[in-house]
């Protein structure tokens, strides 16, 4: 199966200070990989790399189409969702109107529908908090929007930066039972940063370990998961 | 009374255009962050050219169509041309290219036209309908007239997509990226749109404060005392402002004159409108910079 | 940007005391005229650098500096109108009146930044006409008419005219004032001024008081301006409201943007050249109207407000940032 997405060599910077230093790893069509590491090992400016939100350097091809250097926007237009770090809900506009706006380039309106429908089937408790100010949900709820917007941009890829990250543990079980059903049901590749390992690599098919910009082991998720430095660093036992 | 309900109505109509070049001062703000000191000559500059149509046999409200499309695509422009390549520089850069475009509007209007005084036609029947003796038609066609826009500007972001598009874009520009939508043209018709309604302004007053390269500069600094007053960073402040402004200042003008008939005494009058402009922008800025219905934005460090 | 070379500035200063002896050589050229010109030239120079101690050495950004302009302007001509003032004491006077409402407006300006400060100012300015033609101060400033003066009297029966005493009057009191203010942005309080405008938080965690520092700042530009402005009164022996106008402010900015942001020698070349720039754009807007009939009021701010944008892009550091930069490349090229 090819990869959907191949990253090689990649190198990112902030202004300056350069953060990756030689990433490589491919994802493949269907699938779901997840990036593990520490703080500050990079696997936040990877997503951010691959939407070309910091400067980089490297090969980035998307479907076989090089997406290194183009704009955020167009990167997206390509059918790549990416759910950022603290969800980035539009928080004066309604969950409607969050949901709304991800089906904004899209010229299918009646399966805009009938995705509408989907994503509440989901997230029933959206449905119910339809016309609520999106910065007025529970950490959880907004999470869900964030996903749940995602959906609405009909993704080939979805990229998802630490979804766990401040939620109860029963919420994040939730939400990773629907993140298996959409990539299975749903046919959505998922790119997944977590600091939970246990839980990323509990839902991946194939993992990669970053350290300080970059990649230091690889491989299908239950060989990962028995390696004895992951095990120690990240799973602590 | 019928004097006093003639000033209240005055202010009315002298605030239906506060509201609206106030509007495009927070519509700039609120997705760019900037203020938009040349404002007024834009305004000013579209109001030139309905003139220069109508001149040239135009009828009023085709010439009114076509300047406030003519400004739009400046707005557009300006925005993409100018303004954008600056987005990254020290605030001192970004004023002065205002000023730049300030200067430049206010002297290529006057070297075209010249700055003799000119005429301004009023589209609205001659006849006193309406409230008789209390309002004037053109006025009562003003507030009509903004009215009708600002609703129609209200209904286009809150129900259309291009709408709800141009909001995601001013209210989270990198979140809008993330769900496609092209903040950069986003910015650009914003501007578009600001400049539009600028030139509205511009074309329903100049009936009352006749034509000249100089026009839009007191109303530029009542339109920051409106914005200020709403809240600069909320547009329905704005306009709830520019109202409030404009019966304010014509309320402490009338007071002024009261006092002097009374008691003979001179304090304040039509003379001194504009220094009460600024001591209410004065006054906002270091008492409440939030306004009535804005938020304080907290400094990041 | 660093100071420019003394020794240059002494051969400058040299040069610009003898000009005027020169007359009976060129009369022509160095005719009163002209040096009326030049020294409104040093006027705005003068003026222009008041603006240049708070925005570019101080960061705070004003577009109202035309307000103390006209504050000292009015000053100097109701001293000396009412109270018949000798024209140079005028100077302090409004130098002290100035400093006054500068400091009084900079409080306020405390807690306003860059748009908001520009904001509050330009306000200011757009307000300033119509303050000046107040009912109750009508009888002091003469309401719309304004004030008639005189020129200043050669002293001490030197021979010379009017015009090339005024010109050395105002050479000197640039002269003084602009080694006053680079002494002062040598010291420890310039460097606190410039520490404010670049790293302002970290000014303040330095111990720096930046809000004395900011206030009197405000106070010494508009004393500098406002000197410039009783200055002018003088020069041109009249004050009208009228003339100080928003785009009085507006030739401020630009010499202080063409000359150089952070530039004592900037503030110079700036004043001369928005001078410069607006009596050609006038006398060609003659030529058109006059010799080639064409209906066109051009104005100077058609050019100025170009060459701002201009120079935002290409040389946001003015002309003398710009020479600095080519000089010290030369430099480099030559290793």
């Amino acid at each position: 199966m090819a990869a959907l997405l191949e990253v090689k060599g990649l190198k990112a910077f902030y202004g300056q200070t350069q953060s990756l230093y030689d990433v490589g790893f491919e994802i493949p069509d269907g699938g779901i990989t997840t990036l593990l590491g520490a703080n500050g090992a990079g696997k936040t400016t990877t997503l951010r790399a691959i939407c070309n939100m910091v400067r980089t350097d490297g090969t980035i091809r998307f479907a076989g189409k090089d997406i290194a250097g183009q704009a955020t926007e167009e990167i997206v237009r390509l059918r790549i969702a990416h759910v950022p770090e603290g969800r980035g809900t539009f928080t004066t506009l309604t969950v409607d109107e969050n949901l709304r706006i991800a089906a904004y380039t899209r010229r299918d309106k009646a399966a805009v529908h009938a995705d509408l429908e989907r994503v509440f089937g989901y997230f029933p408790r959206l449905k119910e908090r339809i016309q609520q100010q999106a910065g007025t949900l529970s950490g959880g709820e907004q999470q869900m929007l964030a996903i749940a917007r995602a959906l609405m941009l009909k993704p080939r890829l979805m990229l998802l930066d630490e979804p766990s990250f401040g939620l109860a543990p029963l919420i994040v079980q939730e939400i990773f039972r629907i993140l298996r059903r959409i990539n299975e049901d749903d046919k959505v590749s998922i790119l997944l940063v977590e600091q939970n390992a246990a839980l990323a690599l509990d839902l991946a098919t194939h993992a990669y370990v970053l350290e300080t910009g970059r990649v230091v082991m690889s491989g299908p998720s239950s060989v990962v998961k028995n390696d004895e430095n992951v095990r120690k660093s990240y799973l602590g036992y | 009374m019928e004097q006093f309900l003639q000033q209240i109505a005055s202010g009315l109509a002298n605030g239906a255009i506060y509201a609206c070049v106030a509007l495009a001062l927070v519509m700039i703000y609120v997705s760019t962050d900037h203020i938009n000191f040349a404002q007024g000559e834009m305004a000013m500059f579209s109001t030139y050219i309905s003139w220069q149509l109508m001149t040239w046999g135009v009828s009023f409200w085709f010439a009114f169509v076509l300047a406030v499309v003519f400004s739009f695509v400046l707005g557009v422009v300006i925005e993409r041309a100018i303004l954008r390549p600056l987005h990254n520089a020290p605030v001192l850069s970004i004023v002065v290219v205002f000023i730049g475009l300030l200067a430049i509007c206010n002297s290529v209007a006057g070297a075209i036209w010249s700055y003799l005084i000119k005429e301004f036609p009023s589209p609205f029947p001659k006849s006193s309908f309406g409230i008789a003796g209390v309002i004037g038609p053109h006025q009562l066609g003003v507030v009509i007239v903004t009215l009708v826009v600002l609703g129609l500007l209200f209904a286009f972001f809150r129900y259309t997509p291009l709408g709800l598009a141009m909001r995601a874009a001013a209210q989270n520009p990198q979140m809008a990226r993330l769900v496609g939508v092209r903040v950069d043209w986003m910015l650009a018709l914003g501007w578009g749109l600001a400049a539009a309604v600028g030139a509205v302004a511009g074309i329903m007053v100049a009936h009352i404060v006749y034509l000249d390269p100089n026009m839009m500069g007191g109303i530029l600094l009542y339109a920051f005392a409106s914005a200020l007053v709403g809240g600069i960073g909320n547009p329905g402040g704005a306009v709830v402002g520019g109202f409030i402004v404009g019966v304010l200042e014509n309320m402490v003008a009338y007071a002024g004159n009261q006092i002097e008939k009374a008691t003979g005494i001179y304090i304040i009058g039509n003379g001194e409108k504009l220094t009460v402009a600024l001591i209410i922008v004065i006054t906002v800025l270091t008492v409440k910079p939030a306004g009535l219905f804005g938020r304080v934005v907290v400094k990041r460090v | 940007m660093p100071a420019f070379p003394k020794k240059l500035l002494w051969v400058l200063l040299a040069l610009a005391f003898l000009v005027p002896l020169l007359h009976p050589l060129f009369p022509d050229v160095v005719s009163d005229y002209r040096l009326f010109l030049v020294s409104t030239m040093i006027i705005a120079a003068i003026a222009v650098l008041g603006l240049n101690l708070l925005t570019g050495f101080n960061g705070q950004i004003s577009l109202g500096h035309g307000a103390f302009y006209a504050v000292g302007a009015y000053t100097a001509a109701v001293l000396m109108d009412h109270l018949n003032m000798p024209y140079w004491a005028t100077l302090p006077c409004a130098a002290v009146v100035c400093f006054i409402v500068g400091y009084l407006f900079g409080l306020p300006a405390l807690r306003l930044e860059g748009h908001y400060l520009a904001l509050a100012t330009f306000a200011l300015a757009l307000a300033v006409p119509q303050i000046l033609k107040y009912r109750w101060l009508e009888g002091l400033t003469g309401g719309v008419q304004g004030i008639v003066l005189s020129k200043p009297e050669v002293p001490f029966g030197l021979p010379l005219s009017e015009d090339q005493w005024l010109y050395y009057y105002c050479l000197i009191v640039m002269v003084v004032l602009y080694w006053a203010a680079a002494n002062m942005l040598d010291s420890r309080s310039g460097r606190a001024m410039m520490a404010i405008r670049d790293q302002y938080m970290a000014a303040d965690t330095m111990g720096i008081d930046t809000a004395l520092y900011k206030t009197v700042t405000f106070g010494i530009s508009a004393a500098y301006t406002g000197i410039a402005g009783a200055l002018s009164a003088s020069a041109i022996a009249f004050v009208a409201p009228d003339s100080f106008n928003i785009f009085l402010s507006i030739k401020f900015l630009i010499g202080l943007v063409v000359g150089g942001v952070g530039s004592l020698a900037g503030s110079v070349v700036g004043g001369i050249f928005y001078v410069l720039v607006d009596n050609s754009a006038q006398a060609l807007s003659m030529f058109v109207k006059n010799d080639l009939g064409l209906q066109f009021d051009l104005s100077a701010y058609t050019v100025f407000g170009i060459l701002l944008i201009v120079l935002m892009y290409l040389m946001p550091m003015g002309i003398v940032g710009g020479v600095y930069l080519a000089v010290r490349r030369l430099r480099a090229l030559r290793g």
